[in-house]
């Protein structure tokens, strides 16, 4: 039994509009009915099948890689060593450079296969390709690799002694960078505080977890000289730039496409891995398409994790509760390979909504022998949350004030933007946020979850036995990071926008988003718009979907080639009408005189003339410019900064060291919003992301590098009985950075979520003075500190 | 290692008989040999649920039950539950309506599991609805839009299809 079918026309916002309207997604249906279009889902005729031989070592010399046996195997078409790709085994070009001046970033020199060593468990040292996954896979048990253990590094502590192994030799220490950026004057500001307050705080590493892992699939095209190839990554722009460089070829010879459909990014799918360039090279080498679909147990191996610091930091304060200084100083466990994204924004995040006058920030990152290192959900920003709103909550004990009043005292005020910290943020440009209206967005959220009764109902727990806390975290987010993103839109020849933009979604929902902007720009119906993402090959340039950055970035771009496009069409129906552009409308598939519906063409008309001309060799007439397309890049100034103000009310059994979560709200303000359900979607999404860092996934390695937590069984994620309902509001203080006003809100909902449990937690134990320094705060770790305390 | 044996059993209303090699799983078997890629492989170890298809009318992992295990049996998966875009059960129509999807690489699983759950009992509240959602992962959504497309069709009094 089935519904009708029911395509109504798609809702508009009061205006007429379709920006700010919550339509549903046009993804939907086909993600819904088992039509999706991700990497391995699609159709590959004569496929062969690729498995990585992985290092069990964390760090080792190779002393010998013997086939023999696995070559043997029937169904087995290649193996491939580092020696057989010499061709394209060049150093991998150095990743970000620091964007604070005067400082510099380390780059260890990495290679597609290993070079006399492999440097982390999981490492891929050669690769099997068979008829199908299953025999790869027996072939790849069957290969025998010699590895001479050197000493291993397993923490960013062990990877900053004296006399540690090192992960790069030629660099002399394992340090990736070590960055200091300062604010005023925080030593006088030290020495002459009523107060001063010093902890130190940990935070473990952690994986993205997408549903779907790192996928990839490539066909080699001998008569071209040419590689095609489908990546669920979130950069194809990036992928095509390495593999054009590794197998030197202009960039027009690879073509990179991220299907329409990706399951989830997260992050780590934003770098570039051996696997992309082993595939690519085994299809040349094959002439066959060649896929390679990684499974859960490398994604936990072998995909880039995040998120491993360990804070000391300071704060200084009058009597008052006005903060005079913050001095942080962190380690960044970076892994064997890594860009320095993530501690470069934790090290921004942490001055937060507050007024700070005075600040020594210093971080230094190490390289390790634990898996590489990218960005997930959240990209630093969490820990930044979590160390400083873990110090608010201990002023305000320090003070006897209650925590959200201790934070209102501190708050930019809503007339101070834009606002500089004094900092560089990742992007080169000065830490200035944008807009905002920090004291309100914490005050609505308060509102919502009726704090001052929470508080009483708190007391009237405790006064039972009942161990009830109350977190309360804000943050700023930056965000809608360029350099830029591009939009191409043409009118085709059926009258319909096709929009075309490089970044790929994993779940956002560009393909509905980016028609509703269209629509409104152009000015056609929402149905009658096509968005194509993704592909190297229709779109030259593109930047990728990470750091919440392609509303705000696409997002203009579309805008100001749809403006564009528009203008275009209205010259070519005028000719058409013969009427004065400016007397023009477009309405129902068709340009309209204003007024005299009757006098229209349709837009597949116009697109006819357009695009086409009259006839083959006829002129242009009345000096028509041809071509329906407009293409627009947007690059912002700078980044935009959203804020998020988090509730958390829980309950803790001491007994059990579970948490229940009474009561979440959230408030949250990314500016102008282009569809309210996606956006919503988001944050829900992240929530349950920082819910799962603050109370559930935690990495363990031990000292040999070793993963003893590689699957979901001993690294849980929640499901939805472990999460509660979460209630949200939105507050928009519109960007001035980009005409959309909008800012970004892919990352947002995880941010505060381990600052506000942190503080929860540590507030429903008060009576037994607990301590939260370190998370995540699992029932053991919650047993742990009752105990200890 | 590549022994097979032919089985014979109903995939979504349609007789099927294929050879598969012993080791095959069920969720491979769609996939690769029926190219029924609407059921995804989330993480081979049975927790994830995204593989899950319905046996003889009950949720099962597909990554955890071996093809040759299934001949005889009625398969449904999620290329069943509506015949085109056009067409959505209830159930999913109301997955739209409440943003329940985001990437939907594990949305197959979860309608599976749903679409059993709520012919067994129609009017769960939700913490049944949590409970069965329990069997699942998903890292995009949080999973709030979910239970609230399962309450409406509950408060609209519809069938999942």
């Amino acid at each position: 039994m089935t519904a009708p079918a029911s395509r109504p026309a798609a809702a508009r916002t009061p205006a007429g509009g379709y920006i700010g309207a919550p339509i549903p997604r046009r993804e939907d249906a086909r993600l819904l009915t088992g039509r999706g279009t991700f990497v391995d889902d699609l159709e590959m005729p004569g496929v062969a099948h690729a498995a990585m031989v992985r290092s069990p070592q964390a760090h080792a010399r190779v002393r010998r890689i013997d086939t023999e046996a696995a070559r043997a195997l029937p169904g087995v078409l290649a193996i491939v060593t580092a020696e057989d790709i010499a061709d394209i085994q060049k150093p991998w070009p150095a990743r970000m450079p620091s964007p604070v001046p005067g400082t510099s970033v380390r780059h260890g020199v990495r290679h597609t296969l290993p070079v006399a060593k492999v440097r982390h468990a999981g490492e891929v040292v050669a690769v099997v390709v068979a008829e199908s996954r299953a025999l790869a896979e027996d072939a790849r048990d069957l290969v025998e690799v010699e590895y001479e253990v050197l000493p291993v590094v397993a923490t960013a502590a062990a990877a900053l002694a004296p006399g540690a192994s090192l992960v790069y030799e030629e660099l002399g220490d394992n340090i990736a960078a070590h960055i200091i950026q300062r604010v005023g004057h925080p030593e006088r500001a030290f020495a002459s505080a009523d107060h001063t307050l010093r902890e130190t705080f940990r935070v473990m590493r952690g994986g993205s977890h997408s549903m779907e892992g790192r996928a990839v699939v490539a066909r080699y095209d001998e008569a071209l000289d040419s590689f095609t190839v489908w990546d669920a990554t979130q950069a194809p722009h990036a992928i095509r730039a390495m593999l054009a460089y590794l197998f030197d070829l202009p960039e027009h010879r690879v073509r990179v496409i991220a299907p329409p459909d990706v399951g989830g990014g997260l992050g780590p799918k934003t770098s570039f891995y051996p696997e992309e360039a082993l595939v690519c090279w085994l299809a040349r080498r094959l002439r066959r398409p060649v896929k390679w679909i990684e499974d859960r147990l490398e994604h936990f191996m072998s995909a880039a994790q995040e998120r491993e610091q360990v804070h000391t930091i300071e704060i200084a304060f009058t009597r008052d509760g006005a903060l005079l200084a913050l001095r942080d100083v962190f380690t960044h466990d970076v892994g064997m390979y890594g860009a320095l994204i993530a501690p470069v924004i934790t090290a921004c995040t942490v001055p937060g909504p507050y007024r700070i006058p005075n600040i020594h920030s210093e971080f230094r990152a190490a390289y390790t022998n634990l898996p590489p290192t990218a960005a997930v959900r959240g990209a630093g920003r969490p820990q930044g949350v979590l160390v400083m709103e873990r110090m608010m909550d201990r002023m305000a004990e320090t003070l006897g004030l209650d925590p959200a009043e201790v934070r209102f005292r501190n708050l930019i005020p809503a007339d101070a933007f834009p606002y500089p910290v004094g900092m560089v943020f990742r992007d080169g440009a000065p830490l200035t946020y944008d807009s905002g209206d920090y004291p309100e967005l914490l005050r609505r959220a308060l509102e919502i979850a009726d704090y001052p009764r929470a508080r009483r109902e708190q007391a009237e727990l405790r006064a039972q036995g009942r161990h009830r806390g109350i977190g309360v975290a804000i943050c700023v987010e930056g965000v809608g990071l360029g350099p830029f993103e591009g939009a191409i839109l043409r009118l085709d020849s059926r009258g319909r926008v096709v929009v075309t933009s490089g970044a790929p979604p994993q779940g956002q929902g560009y393909q509905t988003a980016f028609a509703q902007i269209a629509a409104d720009m152009v000015g056609v119906r929402f149905e009658d718009v096509d968005v194509v993402t993704g592909d190297t090959g229709a779109i030259p340039y593109g930047i990728g979907s990470f750091a919440s950055r392609v509303t705000a970035n696409a997002g203009p771009a579309i805008a100001q080639a749809g403006g564009e496009l528009r203008q275009k069409i209205l010259a070519v129906a005028a000719h058409l009408l013969e009427a004065a552009a400016a007397d023009l409308e477009i309405a129902d598939g068709a340009v309209h005189v204003r007024g005299l519906p009757d006098r229209g063409v349709p837009l597949a008309q116009v697109a006819r003339l357009g695009n086409g001309g009259v006839a083959f060799g006829m002129v242009m007439p009345g000096g028509l410019q041809v071509g329906l397309e407009a293409s627009a890049y947007f690059a912002p100034s700078q980044a935009g900064y959203s804020a998020s103000a988090h509730v958390c009310i829980l309950d803790v059994d001491p007994d059990t060291g579970e948490v229940a979560i009474v009561r979440y709200v959230v408030g949250h303000d990314c500016g102008n919003v282009i569809n309210p359900l996606i956006v919503e979607g988001q944050i829900l999404g992240g929530v349950a992301h920082g819910l799962s860092n603050a109370l559930y996934e935690e990495a363990f390695y031990d000292s040999e590098g070793q993963n003893l937590a590689s699957s979901f069984l001993d690294y849980p994620l929640p499901s939805a009985r472990e999460m509660p309902r979460i209630e949200m509001f939105h507050l928009t203080t519109p960007s001035p950075i980009n005409p959309l006003g909008v800012k970004g809100a892919g990352e947002a909902g995880t941010l505060p979520v381990p600052a506000a449990v942190a503080g929860a937690v540590e507030d429903a134990l008060r009576p037994f003075g607990v301590r939260v320094n370190r998370m995540p705060l699992n029932p053991a770790r919650i047993s742990d500190l009752i105990h200890r305390a | 290692m590549t022994e097979t044996r032919a089985i014979s059993l109903t995939v979504n209303g349609q007789p099927r008989g294929a050879t598969v090699e012993m080791r095959t799983t069920l969720v491979d078997f769609l996939r690769e040999q029926l190219r029924l890629t609407g059921t995804h492989v989330g993480c081979e170890q049975g927790v994830c649920g995204a593989c899950t298809v319905l046996v003889d009318g009950e949720p099962v992992r597909g990554c955890l039950l071996l093809a040759v295990q299934a001949d005889g049996a009625r398969v449904e998966t999620v290329e069943g539950l509506a015949p085109d875009l056009e067409h959505l059960t209830p159930l999913q129509a109301e997955f739209v309506r409440h943003h329940g999807v985001q990437c939907g690489f594990c949305t197959g699983g979860i309608l599976m599991s749903l679409t059993a759950s709520l012919r067994d009992n129609p009017r769960p509240t939700e913490a049944e609805i949590r409970d069965t959602l329990a069997g699942h992962l998903c890292r995009c959504t949080g999973y709030q839009g979910m239970v609230d497309a399962v309450l409406a069709l509950v408060a609209a009094g519809q069938p999942a299809r």
